[in-house]
Protein backbone atom coordinates (compact mmCIF):
# COMPACT_ATOMS: atom_id res chain seq x y z
CA UNK A 1 0.00 0.00 0.00
CA UNK A 2 1.09 3.33 -0.61
CA UNK A 3 0.34 6.78 1.13
CA UNK A 4 -0.41 9.69 -0.83
CA UNK A 5 -1.01 13.57 1.00
CA UNK A 6 -4.91 13.60 -0.65
CA UNK A 7 -7.80 11.52 -0.52
CA UNK A 8 -8.47 10.71 -4.89
CA UNK A 9 -11.52 10.17 -6.21
CA UNK A 10 -11.66 8.47 -9.78
CA UNK A 11 -15.15 8.70 -11.00
CA UNK A 12 -17.38 9.91 -14.02
CA UNK A 13 -19.40 12.95 -14.88
CA UNK A 14 -22.31 10.92 -15.81
CA UNK A 15 -21.72 8.42 -12.47
CA UNK A 16 -24.36 9.87 -9.87
CA UNK A 17 -22.63 7.98 -6.80
CA UNK A 18 -19.65 9.62 -8.38
CA UNK A 19 -21.42 12.93 -7.19
CA UNK A 20 -22.98 12.28 -4.49
CA UNK A 21 -18.88 11.54 -3.30
CA UNK A 22 -17.57 14.40 -3.81
CA UNK A 23 -20.54 16.48 -2.73
CA UNK A 24 -20.19 14.65 0.80
CA UNK A 25 -16.97 15.76 0.61
CA UNK A 26 -17.48 18.83 0.07
CA UNK A 27 -19.78 19.24 2.14
CA UNK A 28 -17.29 18.61 5.33
CA UNK A 29 -14.52 19.95 3.70
CA UNK A 30 -12.76 17.02 2.68
CA UNK A 31 -9.95 17.96 0.59
CA UNK A 32 -8.95 15.58 -2.27
CA UNK A 33 -8.69 15.11 -6.05
CA UNK A 34 -11.34 14.41 -8.64
CA UNK A 35 -10.24 11.80 -11.04
CA UNK A 36 -12.21 11.97 -14.32
CA UNK A 37 -11.50 8.25 -15.83
CA UNK A 38 -13.70 9.04 -19.15
CA UNK A 39 -10.81 11.71 -19.67
CA UNK A 40 -7.54 10.76 -19.07
CA UNK A 41 -7.02 7.26 -20.14
CA UNK A 42 -3.48 7.25 -18.09
CA UNK A 43 -5.64 7.75 -14.76
CA UNK A 44 -7.88 4.89 -15.95
CA UNK A 45 -5.12 2.61 -16.11
CA UNK A 46 -3.51 3.60 -12.88
CA UNK A 47 -7.13 3.16 -11.05
CA UNK A 48 -7.65 -0.26 -12.96
CA UNK A 49 -3.64 -1.18 -11.41
CA UNK A 50 -4.89 -0.45 -8.08
CA UNK A 51 -8.00 -2.57 -7.99
CA UNK A 52 -7.06 -5.80 -10.31
CA UNK A 53 -9.06 -4.78 -12.88
CA UNK A 54 -12.57 -3.45 -11.43
CA UNK A 55 -14.07 -1.12 -13.62
CA UNK A 56 -16.02 0.27 -10.57
CA UNK A 57 -16.79 4.23 -9.84
CA UNK A 58 -16.16 5.83 -7.41
CA UNK A 59 -13.14 4.29 -6.18
CA UNK A 60 -11.68 6.14 -3.35
CA UNK A 61 -8.27 5.71 -2.53
CA UNK A 62 -7.66 7.63 1.24
CA UNK A 63 -4.02 8.77 2.64
CA UNK A 64 -3.61 5.53 4.35
CA UNK A 65 -4.05 3.55 1.05
CA UNK A 66 -7.10 2.25 1.83
CA UNK A 67 -9.21 1.51 -1.22
CA UNK A 68 -13.09 1.60 -0.82
CA UNK A 69 -15.20 1.29 -4.54
CA UNK A 70 -18.63 2.32 -4.36
CA UNK A 71 -18.72 3.33 -0.68
CA UNK A 72 -22.41 4.63 0.80
CA UNK A 73 -21.94 7.76 2.61
CA UNK A 74 -22.41 5.98 6.03
CA UNK A 75 -19.29 3.98 5.28
CA UNK A 76 -17.47 7.05 3.62
CA UNK A 77 -18.17 9.38 7.00
CA UNK A 78 -17.35 6.57 9.56
CA UNK A 79 -13.80 5.74 7.13
CA UNK A 80 -13.23 9.66 8.06
CA UNK A 81 -14.85 9.92 11.71
CA UNK A 82 -17.21 12.67 10.60
CA UNK A 83 -19.96 11.95 12.49
CA UNK A 84 -21.55 15.64 13.42
CA UNK A 85 -21.19 15.24 17.07
CA UNK A 86 -17.30 15.02 16.47
CA UNK A 87 -17.53 18.69 15.16
CA UNK A 88 -20.10 20.50 16.73
CA UNK A 89 -20.13 18.28 20.33
CA UNK A 90 -23.81 18.14 19.45
CA UNK A 91 -26.36 16.19 17.36
CA UNK A 92 -29.45 18.65 15.71
CA UNK A 93 -32.97 16.99 17.61
CA UNK A 94 -35.98 17.05 16.06
CA UNK A 95 -39.70 16.23 16.57
CA UNK A 96 -40.46 14.96 13.58
CA UNK A 97 -38.23 14.90 10.37
CA UNK A 98 -40.34 13.74 7.02
CA UNK A 99 -38.54 12.47 4.45
CA UNK A 100 -39.77 14.09 1.51
CA UNK A 101 -41.47 16.85 0.36
CA UNK A 102 -44.65 15.12 -1.90
CA UNK A 103 -48.72 15.69 -1.21
CA UNK A 104 -48.23 12.90 1.94
CA UNK A 105 -45.30 14.77 3.26
CA UNK A 106 -46.93 18.41 2.94
CA UNK A 107 -49.99 17.31 4.48
CA UNK A 108 -48.12 15.60 7.22
CA UNK A 109 -46.47 18.93 8.17
CA UNK A 110 -49.48 21.03 7.73
CA UNK A 111 -51.07 18.49 10.98
CA UNK A 112 -48.13 18.67 13.28
CA UNK A 113 -47.12 21.83 12.41
CA UNK A 114 -50.80 22.63 14.07
CA UNK A 115 -50.24 20.70 16.89
CA UNK A 116 -46.85 22.51 17.70
CA UNK A 117 -45.17 19.39 16.89
CA UNK A 118 -41.53 20.88 15.50
CA UNK A 119 -40.79 19.52 11.53
CA UNK A 120 -38.21 19.24 9.59
CA UNK A 121 -38.80 17.79 5.84
CA UNK A 122 -36.01 16.74 4.03
CA UNK A 123 -36.74 17.38 0.05
CA UNK A 124 -33.74 16.08 -2.66
CA UNK A 125 -35.44 16.95 -5.92
CA UNK A 126 -38.99 18.82 -6.51
CA UNK A 127 -41.23 20.19 -3.50
CA UNK A 128 -44.03 18.58 -4.18
CA UNK A 129 -43.17 15.50 -5.81
CA UNK A 130 -44.84 14.14 -8.90
CA UNK A 131 -47.55 15.95 -7.99
CA UNK A 132 -45.54 19.38 -8.72
CA UNK A 133 -44.35 17.92 -12.30
CA UNK A 134 -47.70 17.17 -13.24
CA UNK A 135 -49.39 19.15 -15.86
CA UNK A 136 -53.19 19.28 -14.62
CA UNK A 137 -54.66 16.99 -11.92
CA UNK A 138 -58.40 16.55 -12.26
CA UNK A 139 -59.15 14.22 -9.58
CA UNK A 140 -58.29 15.92 -6.56
CA UNK A 141 -60.84 17.14 -4.82
CA UNK A 142 -62.04 20.91 -4.31
CA UNK A 143 -61.01 22.24 -7.91
CA UNK A 144 -64.08 21.45 -10.02
CA UNK A 145 -61.88 22.83 -12.98
CA UNK A 146 -58.62 20.77 -12.52
CA UNK A 147 -55.59 21.96 -10.78
CA UNK A 148 -52.04 22.97 -12.01
CA UNK A 149 -49.32 20.28 -10.07
CA UNK A 150 -47.01 23.28 -9.63
CA UNK A 151 -49.22 25.39 -8.26
CA UNK A 152 -51.06 22.82 -5.99
CA UNK A 153 -47.37 21.71 -4.95
CA UNK A 154 -47.01 25.61 -3.87
CA UNK A 155 -49.66 25.93 -2.06
CA UNK A 156 -49.47 22.65 0.14
CA UNK A 157 -46.11 24.17 0.36
CA UNK A 158 -47.28 27.45 1.47
CA UNK A 159 -49.89 25.95 3.99
CA UNK A 160 -47.04 23.81 5.84
CA UNK A 161 -45.01 26.62 6.09
CA UNK A 162 -47.52 28.55 7.29
CA UNK A 163 -47.73 26.72 10.53
CA UNK A 164 -43.87 26.52 11.11
CA UNK A 165 -42.87 23.59 8.89
CA UNK A 166 -39.15 24.27 7.84
CA UNK A 167 -38.02 22.17 4.52
CA UNK A 168 -34.63 21.43 3.53
CA UNK A 169 -33.20 20.68 0.16
CA UNK A 170 -31.42 17.69 0.76
CA UNK A 171 -30.92 14.31 1.04
CA UNK A 172 -31.46 11.42 3.97
CA UNK A 173 -29.41 8.71 3.46
CA UNK A 174 -29.73 6.08 6.08
CA UNK A 175 -31.48 5.91 9.48
CA UNK A 176 -30.68 3.70 12.13
CA UNK A 177 -32.57 3.54 16.08
CA UNK A 178 -30.54 5.14 18.32
CA UNK A 179 -31.79 4.84 21.68
CA UNK A 180 -35.63 5.85 22.01
CA UNK A 181 -34.60 8.26 19.37
CA UNK A 182 -33.89 7.48 15.13
CA UNK A 183 -30.77 8.86 13.89
CA UNK A 184 -30.47 10.13 10.54
CA UNK A 185 -27.82 10.28 8.38
CA UNK A 186 -28.22 13.40 5.95
CA UNK A 187 -26.22 15.39 3.39
CA UNK A 188 -26.72 18.16 6.52
CA UNK A 189 -25.13 16.27 8.98
CA UNK A 190 -26.40 13.48 11.31
CA UNK A 191 -29.95 14.26 13.21
CA UNK A 192 -32.46 12.52 15.64
CA UNK A 193 -35.58 12.68 15.74
CA UNK A 194 -38.49 11.50 17.91
CA UNK A 195 -40.44 10.64 15.37
CA UNK A 196 -39.90 10.13 11.39
CA UNK A 197 -42.09 9.98 8.39
CA UNK A 198 -40.95 8.13 5.17
CA UNK A 199 -43.07 10.02 2.36
CA UNK A 200 -40.57 9.45 0.07
CA UNK A 201 -43.06 8.43 -3.35
CA UNK A 202 -42.19 7.18 -6.30
CA UNK A 203 -40.59 8.10 -9.63
CA UNK A 204 -41.56 7.07 -13.36
CA UNK A 205 -40.57 3.43 -14.23
CA UNK A 206 -37.94 2.73 -16.76
CA UNK A 207 -39.33 0.33 -19.72
CA UNK A 208 -36.29 -1.40 -19.82
CA UNK A 209 -35.21 -1.19 -23.51
CA UNK A 210 -31.74 -0.96 -25.66
CA UNK A 211 -31.53 2.96 -26.59
CA UNK A 212 -33.59 4.17 -23.31
CA UNK A 213 -30.14 4.83 -21.47
CA UNK A 214 -28.40 5.70 -24.14
CA UNK A 215 -30.87 8.39 -25.35
CA UNK A 216 -31.74 9.82 -21.87
CA UNK A 217 -32.59 13.93 -21.78
CA UNK A 218 -31.75 13.47 -26.25
CA UNK A 219 -34.92 12.24 -27.05
CA UNK A 220 -35.88 9.76 -23.90
CA UNK A 221 -37.94 11.57 -21.39
CA UNK A 222 -40.30 10.87 -18.17
CA UNK A 223 -41.60 14.89 -17.68
CA UNK A 224 -43.66 16.30 -20.43
CA UNK A 225 -43.62 19.45 -18.18
CA UNK A 226 -39.90 19.42 -18.62
CA UNK A 227 -39.33 18.88 -21.35
CA UNK A 228 -42.20 19.07 -23.84
CA UNK A 229 -41.49 22.55 -24.89
CA UNK A 230 -38.14 20.88 -26.93
CA UNK A 231 -40.95 19.08 -29.69
CA UNK A 232 -42.60 21.93 -31.22
CA UNK A 233 -43.76 20.97 -34.23
CA UNK A 234 -42.24 17.53 -33.95
CA UNK A 235 -43.39 13.79 -34.10
CA UNK A 236 -43.01 11.92 -30.86
CA UNK A 237 -44.55 8.75 -29.24
CA UNK A 238 -45.70 8.58 -25.90
CA UNK A 239 -45.71 4.88 -23.62
CA UNK A 240 -48.24 3.91 -21.48
CA UNK A 241 -51.90 3.47 -21.17
CA UNK A 242 -52.94 4.92 -17.61
CA UNK A 243 -53.89 8.32 -16.62
CA UNK A 244 -50.49 9.59 -16.23
CA UNK A 245 -49.47 8.61 -20.24
CA UNK A 246 -53.13 9.88 -21.33
CA UNK A 247 -52.73 12.73 -19.05
CA UNK A 248 -49.09 14.19 -20.77
CA UNK A 249 -49.82 13.05 -24.04
CA UNK A 250 -52.87 15.41 -23.93
CA UNK A 251 -51.01 17.90 -22.48
CA UNK A 252 -47.93 17.68 -25.04
CA UNK A 253 -50.10 18.13 -28.45
CA UNK A 254 -50.12 22.04 -27.38
CA UNK A 255 -46.48 21.26 -29.01
CA UNK A 256 -46.62 18.32 -31.24
CA UNK A 257 -47.60 17.63 -34.94
CA UNK A 258 -48.21 14.31 -33.71
CA UNK A 259 -47.93 11.70 -31.00
CA UNK A 260 -48.11 8.09 -31.32
CA UNK A 261 -49.44 6.67 -27.71
CA UNK A 262 -47.95 2.90 -27.54
CA UNK A 263 -50.26 1.02 -25.06
CA UNK A 264 -48.72 -2.28 -23.85
CA UNK A 265 -52.30 -4.37 -23.57
CA UNK A 266 -55.49 -2.00 -23.32
CA UNK A 267 -56.23 1.64 -21.90
CA UNK A 268 -56.26 1.90 -18.20
CA UNK A 269 -57.62 5.82 -17.64
CA UNK A 270 -60.08 7.15 -16.73
CA UNK A 271 -63.29 7.28 -18.99
CA UNK A 272 -62.64 11.30 -18.62
CA UNK A 273 -59.30 11.00 -19.93
CA UNK A 274 -60.55 8.71 -22.18
CA UNK A 275 -63.00 11.02 -23.98
CA UNK A 276 -60.33 13.97 -24.07
CA UNK A 277 -57.91 11.44 -25.89
CA UNK A 278 -60.64 10.29 -28.29
CA UNK A 279 -61.38 14.53 -29.50
CA UNK A 280 -58.08 14.91 -30.08
CA UNK A 281 -57.14 11.09 -32.32
CA UNK A 282 -60.29 12.59 -34.36
CA UNK A 283 -58.21 15.32 -34.61
CA UNK A 284 -55.61 13.48 -36.01
CA UNK A 285 -52.96 14.49 -33.19
CA UNK A 286 -53.17 10.97 -31.33
CA UNK A 287 -52.93 7.63 -33.12
CA UNK A 288 -53.52 4.95 -30.23
CA UNK A 289 -51.89 1.74 -30.69
CA UNK A 290 -53.16 -0.57 -28.10
CA UNK A 291 -51.20 -4.50 -27.76
CA UNK A 292 -47.81 -2.55 -28.82
CA UNK A 293 -44.81 -3.08 -26.87
CA UNK A 294 -41.34 -1.04 -27.27
CA UNK A 295 -38.69 -2.77 -27.87
CA UNK A 296 -35.93 -0.64 -29.18
CA UNK A 297 -35.49 2.95 -28.75
CA UNK A 298 -33.27 4.00 -32.05
CA UNK A 299 -30.92 7.33 -33.02
CA UNK A 300 -28.44 8.22 -34.65
CA UNK A 301 -25.78 10.88 -33.50
CA UNK A 302 -26.91 10.89 -30.32
CA UNK A 303 -30.64 11.76 -31.09
CA UNK A 304 -33.68 9.87 -31.12
CA UNK A 305 -34.97 9.14 -34.56
CA UNK A 306 -37.20 6.68 -34.01
CA UNK A 307 -38.85 3.22 -31.92
CA UNK A 308 -38.95 -0.13 -32.63
CA UNK A 309 -42.06 -1.87 -31.43
CA UNK A 310 -44.39 -4.93 -31.73
CA UNK A 311 -47.94 -4.07 -32.62
CA UNK A 312 -50.36 -7.24 -32.70
CA UNK A 313 -46.99 -9.48 -33.14
CA UNK A 314 -45.82 -7.53 -36.24
CA UNK A 315 -42.55 -5.48 -35.81
CA UNK A 316 -42.97 -1.88 -36.79
CA UNK A 317 -40.61 0.68 -36.59
CA UNK A 318 -42.25 4.63 -36.35
CA UNK A 319 -39.89 7.47 -37.42
CA UNK A 320 -40.24 9.87 -34.62
CA UNK A 321 -38.15 12.54 -32.58
CA UNK A 322 -38.84 11.68 -29.36
CA UNK A 323 -40.07 9.12 -26.74
CA UNK A 324 -42.03 10.33 -23.52
CA UNK A 325 -42.50 7.22 -21.17
CA UNK A 326 -45.35 6.79 -18.32
CA UNK A 327 -45.17 3.28 -17.67
CA UNK A 328 -45.78 3.01 -14.04
CA UNK A 329 -43.96 3.77 -10.88
CA UNK A 330 -41.29 2.93 -8.68
CA UNK A 331 -40.85 3.50 -5.19
CA UNK A 332 -37.65 5.62 -3.89
CA UNK A 333 -36.78 3.05 -0.95
CA UNK A 334 -33.24 2.41 -1.97
CA UNK A 335 -32.26 4.38 0.82
CA UNK A 336 -33.39 1.89 2.99
CA UNK A 337 -32.27 -1.11 1.53
CA UNK A 338 -29.06 -1.52 4.05
CA UNK A 339 -32.08 -0.09 7.27
CA UNK A 340 -34.33 -2.58 9.12
CA UNK A 341 -36.96 -1.44 7.61
CA UNK A 342 -39.14 -4.20 5.88
CA UNK A 343 -39.86 -3.42 2.40
CA UNK A 344 -41.92 -5.67 0.42
CA UNK A 345 -40.87 -7.90 -2.68
CA UNK A 346 -41.53 -4.75 -5.25
CA UNK A 347 -39.79 -2.47 -2.98
CA UNK A 348 -42.54 -1.17 -0.96
CA UNK A 349 -42.64 -0.02 2.89
CA UNK A 350 -44.49 -2.28 4.41
CA UNK A 351 -46.98 -0.71 7.76
CA UNK A 352 -48.97 -1.49 10.60
CA UNK A 353 -52.70 -0.25 10.61
CA UNK A 354 -51.17 2.98 12.44
CA UNK A 355 -49.34 3.42 9.32
CA UNK A 356 -45.37 2.44 11.71
CA UNK A 357 -43.21 0.29 10.46
CA UNK A 358 -41.84 -1.87 12.10
CA UNK A 359 -39.30 0.55 13.19
CA UNK A 360 -40.49 2.03 15.79
CA UNK A 361 -41.38 5.58 15.77
CA UNK A 362 -40.52 5.31 11.93
CA UNK A 363 -43.82 5.93 9.58
CA UNK A 364 -44.61 5.67 6.15
CA UNK A 365 -47.52 7.38 3.84
CA UNK A 366 -48.13 7.88 0.93
CA UNK A 367 -47.12 6.10 -2.50
CA UNK A 368 -44.00 4.62 -0.75
CA UNK A 369 -46.30 2.31 1.42
CA UNK A 370 -47.39 -0.79 0.46
CA UNK A 371 -50.96 -1.05 -0.86
CA UNK A 372 -50.66 2.54 -1.90
CA UNK A 373 -53.35 3.68 -4.49
CA UNK A 374 -50.55 6.05 -5.99
CA UNK A 375 -53.09 8.83 -5.64
CA UNK A 376 -52.55 12.01 -5.10
CA UNK A 377 -55.85 12.46 -2.48
CA UNK A 378 -55.23 9.31 -0.86
CA UNK A 379 -51.49 10.34 -0.16
CA UNK A 380 -52.80 13.81 1.35
CA UNK A 381 -55.17 11.32 3.22
CA UNK A 382 -52.09 9.51 4.11
CA UNK A 383 -50.27 12.15 5.42
CA UNK A 384 -52.94 13.53 7.61
CA UNK A 385 -53.29 9.63 9.22
CA UNK A 386 -49.94 9.40 9.88
CA UNK A 387 -49.45 13.09 11.51
CA UNK A 388 -52.40 11.96 13.77
CA UNK A 389 -50.76 8.74 14.49
CA UNK A 390 -47.33 9.83 15.70
CA UNK A 391 -48.61 12.70 17.66
CA UNK A 392 -49.89 9.73 19.65
CA UNK A 393 -47.05 7.88 19.45
CA UNK A 394 -45.43 11.19 20.69
CA UNK A 395 -48.04 11.40 23.48
CA UNK A 396 -46.80 7.73 24.23
CA UNK A 397 -50.30 6.88 24.26
CA UNK A 398 -51.74 4.12 22.84
CA UNK A 399 -52.94 3.77 19.72
CA UNK A 400 -57.24 3.98 19.59
CA UNK A 401 -58.85 0.91 19.23
CA UNK A 402 -59.61 0.47 15.84
CA UNK A 403 -63.10 -0.08 14.86
CA UNK B 1 -16.49 33.82 -7.14
CA UNK B 2 -19.51 33.49 -9.31
CA UNK B 3 -20.10 36.99 -11.81
CA UNK B 4 -23.24 35.98 -13.80
CA UNK B 5 -26.12 32.80 -13.29
CA UNK B 6 -28.14 32.46 -16.76
CA UNK B 7 -31.20 29.64 -16.19
CA UNK B 8 -33.09 28.36 -19.63
CA UNK B 9 -36.73 27.47 -18.07
CA UNK B 10 -40.21 26.52 -19.34
CA UNK B 11 -43.27 27.82 -17.81
CA UNK B 12 -44.46 24.48 -16.76
CA UNK B 13 -41.04 22.66 -15.38
CA UNK B 14 -41.37 22.09 -11.63
CA UNK B 15 -37.34 21.61 -11.41
CA UNK B 16 -36.63 24.74 -13.28
CA UNK B 17 -38.65 26.05 -9.59
CA UNK B 18 -36.20 24.41 -7.49
CA UNK B 19 -33.48 25.99 -8.99
CA UNK B 20 -34.47 29.49 -8.72
CA UNK B 21 -35.80 28.39 -5.37
CA UNK B 22 -32.32 27.49 -4.42
CA UNK B 23 -30.29 30.52 -6.12
CA UNK B 24 -32.79 32.70 -4.46
CA UNK B 25 -32.26 31.16 -0.77
CA UNK B 26 -28.32 31.31 -1.36
CA UNK B 27 -28.71 34.89 -2.37
CA UNK B 28 -27.65 34.74 -6.08
CA UNK B 29 -29.72 36.74 -8.31
CA UNK B 30 -29.64 35.16 -12.01
CA UNK B 31 -31.13 35.90 -15.44
CA UNK B 32 -33.96 33.50 -16.49
CA UNK B 33 -34.64 32.73 -20.58
CA UNK B 34 -38.38 31.50 -20.62
CA UNK B 35 -38.30 29.25 -23.58
CA UNK B 36 -41.91 29.30 -23.84
CA UNK B 37 -41.49 32.68 -23.92
CA UNK B 38 -38.46 32.98 -26.15
CA UNK B 39 -38.43 29.70 -27.90
CA UNK B 40 -35.70 30.91 -30.64
CA UNK B 41 -33.32 30.08 -28.15
CA UNK B 42 -34.18 26.70 -27.35
CA UNK B 43 -31.13 25.79 -29.78
CA UNK B 44 -28.57 27.75 -27.21
CA UNK B 45 -30.17 25.73 -24.42
CA UNK B 46 -29.35 22.55 -26.79
CA UNK B 47 -25.58 23.44 -27.50
CA UNK B 48 -25.08 24.16 -23.87
CA UNK B 49 -26.60 21.35 -21.90
CA UNK B 50 -26.21 18.55 -25.01
CA UNK B 51 -29.91 17.85 -23.92
CA UNK B 52 -33.33 18.82 -24.46
CA UNK B 53 -34.06 19.39 -21.43
CA UNK B 54 -34.80 22.11 -18.78
CA UNK B 55 -33.33 23.72 -16.39
CA UNK B 56 -30.01 24.11 -17.58
CA UNK B 57 -28.13 26.65 -15.35
CA UNK B 58 -25.11 28.58 -16.62
CA UNK B 59 -22.55 29.40 -14.04
CA UNK B 60 -20.28 32.45 -15.40
CA UNK B 61 -17.36 32.85 -13.02
CA UNK B 62 -15.21 35.93 -12.43
CA UNK B 63 -12.29 34.17 -14.97
CA UNK B 64 -14.86 33.69 -17.53
CA UNK B 65 -14.93 29.66 -16.58
CA UNK B 66 -18.30 28.23 -17.36
CA UNK B 67 -20.05 25.53 -15.71
CA UNK B 68 -23.71 24.15 -17.25
CA UNK B 69 -25.50 22.34 -14.91
CA UNK B 70 -28.40 20.53 -16.88
CA UNK B 71 -31.34 19.71 -14.34
CA UNK B 72 -31.91 20.17 -10.73
CA UNK B 73 -28.89 18.67 -9.71
CA UNK B 74 -27.93 20.05 -6.31
CA UNK B 75 -24.52 17.78 -5.92
CA UNK B 76 -23.81 19.74 -9.26
CA UNK B 77 -25.64 22.84 -8.46
CA UNK B 78 -24.53 23.81 -4.69
CA UNK B 79 -20.92 23.67 -5.29
CA UNK B 80 -20.60 25.30 -8.52
CA UNK B 81 -22.31 28.59 -6.87
CA UNK B 82 -20.69 27.67 -3.49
Amino acid sequence: MSTADKIIVYGAEWCGDCHRTRALFDQYNVAYEYVDIDADADAKAAMLALVDGQNTIPTVVFTDGTIMQEPSNVELIDKLGLREENVSGKTPEHDVIIVGAGPAALTAAIYTTREDIETLIFERGVIGGLAAVTDKIDNYPGFPDGVAGLTLADDLRKQAERFGAVIELGEVTAIHTDGNRTRLETTSGDMLAKAVLIATGSDYKKIGVPGEEEYYGRGVHYCATCDGAFYRDKRIAVVGGGNSAVQEAIFLTRFTTHIDLLVRSTLKASDVLKQDLQKLVDEDKITVHLSTTTDEIVGKDKFVTGIKVTSDGEPVELILDGVFVFVGLDPNSQFLQPTPVEIDDVGFVVTDQNLMTNMPGVFAAGDIRSGATMQIASAAGEGATAALKIREYLEGREHAVQN
Amino acid sequence: MVKDITIFTTNTCGYCQMVKKYLGAKGHTYQEVNLDQEPHRQAEALQLSGALTVPVTVVTMHDNTQEVIVGYNLAKLAPAVA
